[in-house]
């Protein structure tokens, strides 16, 4: 799994623009699905039928990540951008950021920030290393984003966007996982679009698909860091967390319930998980025709949003072995 | 190429805020009437325009819209004296409203929004914007009973500004008016639909836009396109700049159709804006691209609709937007009509799937 997590973390995957992660994840899981389709918004939806015994079960996870885009590029061949997704300014000044291309750039502030001071986006650019704007191979539009070489220290991996790589990590080596073996339920393995910028894939892909069951696989905030505000139980290494409620969203109760029972039956560590801000994939899922009991299995990570973010294998493996014990069983709501 | 002016001029000078585009949308079903095969209206109120196709089927279903609906305000409440307080109908600009000839209802009752005279201002009130609920129209109204006998709270009303025309030079034919945002985009439907295309069109003149792009939901979900376009009027900053300044106006006035690739409502789709990009070029029309991540148009409502829709967003750029009087270059207009109706004539399959 070290591989596959090498591979799409450091894959390029900008909301609206996820063209090569999804070229990466579609060669990791081939030969493991039934079908396997690109939508209009660019969603990567991969079947895998079930027994005919079980229920629709929607499984999805963001294959998009924060970013940049360059919005004006200045005589001096500087180019200035604006933030597709959440992008906290604090995180960009003196980073190396990378275009679909390759071009590598650093994010520079200009002479009008206080250095003391939470800078502002507007103060910032980036310098490709060109002397003017005649050198600029980049044109307005083009995206770029923080892309670190995957590490692998003691349980923790770190990468520049387990958010939400770590989900399509947990759902492709899921589908590596099952293949062979007989499952109940059919799944669908939906790896989003646009989730930083709005969940609009998975709005999309839950229409089409019309799932009886929903779960997003997504990561969560913790509360284990210093002066953590406002306090959360939710700590990294602690198992899988099991969202109750987000910022958009409470999860079905049966479905959470059915969870529990097959995380503790199976002795897998779990935490019940309650985010005051943010919200998931699961929320369209929830809402989309006449609505779907949906919930969100969590990958614990520390520093979401910024370029350096953490998780932890045991996890990782954690919400991997629950989704196998429970699309093994009955799902009875 | 239809007499697009003479349209626009029509267009901007109706009265249609969101949630009032009746007369509007009568006076759009008029000039359509005879370019399309079949049009209807729904529940919301809006303008759904059908035009088949020629070309071989299976043909691709494709939705062209433009709102009708433009900012304006609503009557609360008429005071005693006869004064009429109003609330805003979408975007609309509290340092705009002073002094503003204004008109409400269907009747199109003209009044004025007051302002105290400079004389009995204080050196402090000078230097702020009144608060539009310290604001109110007059009506020329002797009291209360005679303004209710001339509008009705939940009346609505828009400025009334009359369509002027600026500059007959041909290299750079400007206008004013009210309500380019979005009576530019329905003037370049209208345009469009002079013209019969491969693919089938459905052209859809929206409503409340403006209040949350309501109207583009429902008719996004009823037609279920295969691919969209909006034509919107868009903001256009020429305004003064510090000379040291080194920053991208959102567009330029006169350089072209504004293309979105990203704004807060879509990220617009890229086979749609690389088939306007290969349109403009083979047609020798000049572009230029939205600068990103500002505003948001029906497109963002419409690509979300059903299972996915490809969709991006063409604009006319409209000086002053949400003002009471908007400057636009007539060859923007014209050059988005033949860039939309190139484009029409060439979207193949290809140009609205992705890529594996």
């Amino acid at each position: 799994m070290l591989e596959l997590a090498k591979r799409l973390t450091e894959a390029f995957g900008v909301s609206g623009f996820e063209e090569e992660i999804r070229a990466v994840i579609r060669a990791e899981i081939a030969g493991t699905v039934d079908d396997i389709k690109v939508d209009a918004l660019g969603n990567l939806v991969a079947f895998r039928r079930g027994t005919g015994d079980g229920k629709r079960v929607m499984l999805a996870a963001h294959m998009d990540q924060i970013g940049l885009m360059v919005t004006h590029i200045d005589e001096k061949g500087y180019l200035r951008f604006a933030p597709v997704g959440g992008i906290f300014p604090l995180t960009c000044w003196g980073k190396q950021v990378h275009f679909m291309d390759g071009t590598v750039g650093t994010v520079g502030l200009d002479g009008r920030a206080k250095r003391s001071e939470a800078p502002e986006l507007k103060d910032m650019f980036i310098d490709v290393g060109a002397t003017s704007r005649a050198e600029v191979k980049q044109k307005v539009g083009d995206v770029a984003t923080f892309i670190y070489p995957f590490v692998a220290q003691g349980n923790a991996w770190f990468a520049s966007n387990h958010d939400d790589r770590i989900g399509c990590i947990v759902l492709a080596q899921l589908l590596r996982e099952l293949k062979g073996a007989a499952i109940t339920h059919d799944v669908y393995a939906v790896f989003t679009t646009q989730e930083e910028v709005g969940l609009r894939g998975a709005t999309t892909s839950a229409y089409a698909i019309e799932p009886e069951i929903g779960i997003a696989l997504d990561v969560t905030l913790t509360g284990d860091l210093p002066y953590a505000t406002p306090a959360m139980e939710v700590a990294m290494g602690k198992g899988v967390a099991i969202k109750v409620q987000d910022g958009g969203m409470i999860s079905h109760t049966g479905l959470n319930r059915l969870l529990i029972a097959a995380a503790e039956a199976a002795g897998i560590p779990y935490q019940r998980e309650v985010l005051l801000r943010g919200t998931t994939d699961a929320r369209s899922i929830q809402t989309t025709h006449a609505g779907v009991p949906a919930t969100c299995l969590s990958i614990p990570s520390r520093h979401v949003h910024t370029p350096s973010q953490l998780v932890d294998r045991r996890d990782v493996e954690g919400a991997i072995a629950l989704l196998k014990v429970f699309l093994g069983g009955a799902i009875r709501l | 190429m239809a007499d697009l002016r003479a349209i626009l001029e029509k267009l901007s000078n109706e009265v249609g805020p969101s949630g009032r585009e009746k007369a509007i949308r009568a006076l759009i079903k008029a000039e359509i009437a005879e370019l399309a095969d079949r049009v209807e209206v729904d529940a919301l109120g809006n303008l759904l325009a059908f035009k088949a196709g020629d070309g071989p089927e299976p043909r691709l279903k494709l939705m062209v819209s433009a709102h009708m609906d433009e900012i304006g305000f609503m009557v609360l409440h008429i005071e005693k004296s006869g004064l009429v307080r109003f609330g805003r109908v979408g975007g609309l600009d509290g340092r705009m409203l002073l002094s503003k000839r204004v008109v409400i209802g269907d009747d199109k009752t003209p009044g004025i929004i007051g302002l105290k005279p400079h004389h009995l201002t204080s050196d402090d009130e000078d230097e702020r914007v009144p608060d539009i609920d310290d604001l109110a129209i007059d009506l020329g109204a002797e009291d209360d009973k005679a303004a209710g006998a001339k509008v009705k709270v939940g009346d609505y009303g828009t400025y009334a500004t009359r369509f002027t025309a600026l500059s007959d030079d041909p290299a750079w034919p400007t206008v004013r008016g009210k309500a380019f945002d979005d009576r530019a985009g329905c003037t370049a439907l209208i345009g469009l639909l002079a013209q019969r295309y491969p693919v089938d069109l459905y052209a859809v003149f929206t409503v409340q836009e403006e209040v949350g792009l309501r109207g583009a939901r429902v008719a996004g979900y009823r037609v279920a396109p295969d691919a969209a376009i909006a034509l919107e009027g868009t903001v256009c900053d020429d305004t003064p700049k510090a000379p040291d300044e080194d920053v991208s106006p959102v567009t330029q006035l006169g350089a072209g159709p504004a293309v979105t690739l990203m704004d807060r409502s879509l990220v617009s789709h890229p086979g749609m804006v690389r088939l306007l990009q290969e349109t403009a070029a083979a047609e020798g029309i000049a572009i230029q691209y939205k600068q990103p991540a500002l505003g948001g148009t029906d497109s963002g409502a419409i690509h979300l609709t059903r299972a996915g829709v490809p969709a991006v967003t063409v604009a006319i750029p409209c000086r002053y937007i949400h003002s009471p009087a908007s400057i636009l270059n007539l060859n923007d207009l014209t050059d988005t009509v033949k860039l939309v109706a190139a484009a029409l004539q060439r979207v193949t399959r290809e140009d609205v799937v992705r890529s594996a």
